[in-house]
């Protein structure tokens, strides 16, 4: 009977997560995104049902705000949304109130007012998520701040990896590309740490944050060198939209950058042994990843798109847990 | 009440141990409902009565409910290949976690386990099976969760311990292993054999 009283205790350490907001992969413990992860196992068989829908936020309202463009994480934030039963608002930065001036908090506690439990927001600033966690009262998730962190997006990136190679722990994870602008590459490098993998970086040193190598990651400006080390690789796309000025400014040429840093058939040959492939999406085709490479049978970039939406289902469930119910 | 006759006492003393020989008297010590040889014939019992009514059990489905369910599940597709000789019975598993009605009323979310359910349950008919039945809630949340695989024919439900008192639901069984009455303090255990090292349901008192 003492034994079984234990086990109940241990269950409830375990079986909550440490935070009430995701702001980012740093605030979690790997306790947490273990827990995240087994939550994540059940939804996807929910998710391979002919009826792909469960009750469990059904009292629970979420506002998704879009501050910037997005076509993956919407969708499947939607989805997840939709298949927990929670009532959902959209709201995207361009035609609304934000264009007239009104402040973040503003616009946000206008969309509380009508009682909202739980905001899923992207927005293009470093911390905003952060930042509204402090001055409202909902549980936020954060979906991708500036160049900060994509929390979802790495816990995604990480569930995938556990599920085509068994485990996370102990396994190689190269991340190319454009570190510099990429939330998904630094929320990644957190999380994968946490679950005991080790991460190198590749890229032009123009595109690799300076002192990026005291987070404990290592950096290799050769793709080749870096490939042969890795079991997976993480081939991040180069963000125009975020490089200073009008078009390229880090780097010479996006041919050149694609013969020096694209992965194309001819030199995943050359590697002579079987690594994962993975792509955060959107890709660019032809630039840091081929097409013969992005359709190949150990590329996962569609398998990361559906496990993104079990994963947020997880996220979503664990913290709408912790949302205290109003008396009735 | 004439306390002075004591045959009247003996009469009511006996009534009340006899009635609550499962209750409070029974304190501290866990008592044991089913051994481990009784055990063994009721589940015996449970599938003499499945194919009673349903013969060979085509057309049937048994779904084991998790996580305590799918012991006694697993049990009975064991006797019935063993009893009827055919191998291919439609049997699953199936977590109820998201279907619960108590997410955000307990202090942790429960966690989920493994749904293993491979066919349709359209126009089957289905048997649900748990180890004990107390509120009826599981059943409604497994009842609900079942209803994402199919319309089934029709639906019984199983279970090895029926503690009829203290139902929340307008939920009864159609198979039962024991009846048990107990009281709200009290807690009804279902060992099993390939968890817990041996075959046995006992009744225990929470505080």
């Amino acid at each position: 009977m003492k034994k079984s009283s234990t086990k109940i205790e241990n269950a409830e350490a375990s079986d909550q997560l440490s935070t009430q907001h995701l702001l980012g992969i740093k605030d979690l413990s790997a306790a947490d995104i273990e827990l995240i992860f087994r939550t994540a196992d059940g939804f996807k068989e929910v998710l391979g049902r002919p009826i792909k829908k469960v009750p469990s936020l059904r009292d629970i309202t979420i506002a998704n705000l879009f501050f910037e463009s997005s076509t993956r994480t919407r969708v499947s934030f939607e989805l997840a949304e939709k298949r927990l039963s929670a009532d959902v608002v959209n709201f995207s930065s361009s035609g609304s109130s934000v264009s007239k001036g009104e402040t973040l908090v503003d616009t946000v506690n206008n969309i509380l007012a009508m009682k909202v439990d739980m905001v899923v927001m992207r927005h293009p600033d470093p911390g905003a998520a952060m930042f509204l966690s402090r001055h409202i009262n909902a549980s936020i998730v954060n979906a991708g701040d500036g160049t900060h962190e994509h929390p979802t997006q790495a816990l995604l990136d990480a569930y995938s990896i556990r599920e085509k190679l068994g485990k996370v722990r102990g396994k190689k994870v190269l991340i190319v590309g454009d570190i510099l602008h990429s939330r998904v590459a630094l929320s990644n490098i957190f999380c994968l740490q946490k679950l005991g993998a080790e991460v190198m970086l590749c890229g032009p040193a123009t595109l690799i944050p300076k002192h990026i190598t005291n987070l404990g990651v290592k950096v290799e400006h050769d793709l080749d060198k870096a490939l042969i080390w890795c079991d997976v690789a993480n081939m991040l796309r180069i963000q125009m939209e975020r490089q200073k000025g009008d078009g390229i400014s880090n780097f010479p040429s996006l041919r050149e950058y694609a013969m020096l840093y694209g992965l194309d058939l001819e030199r995943y040959k050359r590697l002579g042994k079987e690594i994962v492939i993975m792509h955060p999406g959107p890709i660019n085709r032809g630039v840091e990843i081929s097409s013969e490479v992005a359709d190949h049978a150990n590329s996962i970039i569609l398998d990361q798109v559906s496990n993104g939406v079990a994963v947020r289902m997880a996220v979503l469930y664990l913290l709408a847990a912790r949302i205290p119910r109003l008396p009735v | 009440m004439d306390l002075s006759n004591p045959f009247l006492i003996f009469h009511c003393s006996f009534y009340i141990l006899h009635s609550l020989r499962s209750g409070i008297f029974a304190a501290m010590q866990p008592l044991s409902l089913l051994t481990s040889k009784a055990f063994g014939l009721t589940v015996g019992r449970l599938c003499y009565q499945l194919i009673e009514d349903h013969g060979d059990m085509s057309g049937v489905a048994l779904i084991g409910l998790q996580p305590r369910g799918v012991f006694l599940a697993r049990r009975l597709r064991k006797e019935l290949q063993r009893i009827i000789g055919k191998e291919n019975l439609y049997y699953g598993e199936l977590d109820i976690t998201f279907h619960r009605d108590d997410f955000r009323h307990r202090s942790t979310p429960a966690a989920p386990r493994t749904t293993d359910l491979e066919f349709s349950l359209d126009e089957r008919k289905v048997v649900i099976v748990d180890d004990v039945l107390y509120t009826g809630r599981t059943i409604r949340a497994g009842l609900d969760a079942m209803l994402a695989f199919g319309r089934p024919a029709s639906v019984q439900l199983l279970v090895l311990v029926d503690r009829r008192f203290s139902r929340e639901l307008p939920i009864q069984p159609d198979y039962v292993g024991k009846w048990v009455d107990s009281i709200d303090g009290q807690r009804v255990n279902v060992e099993w054999q390939e968890s817990d090292g041996k075959d046995q349901v006992l009744l225990l008192n929470d505080r």
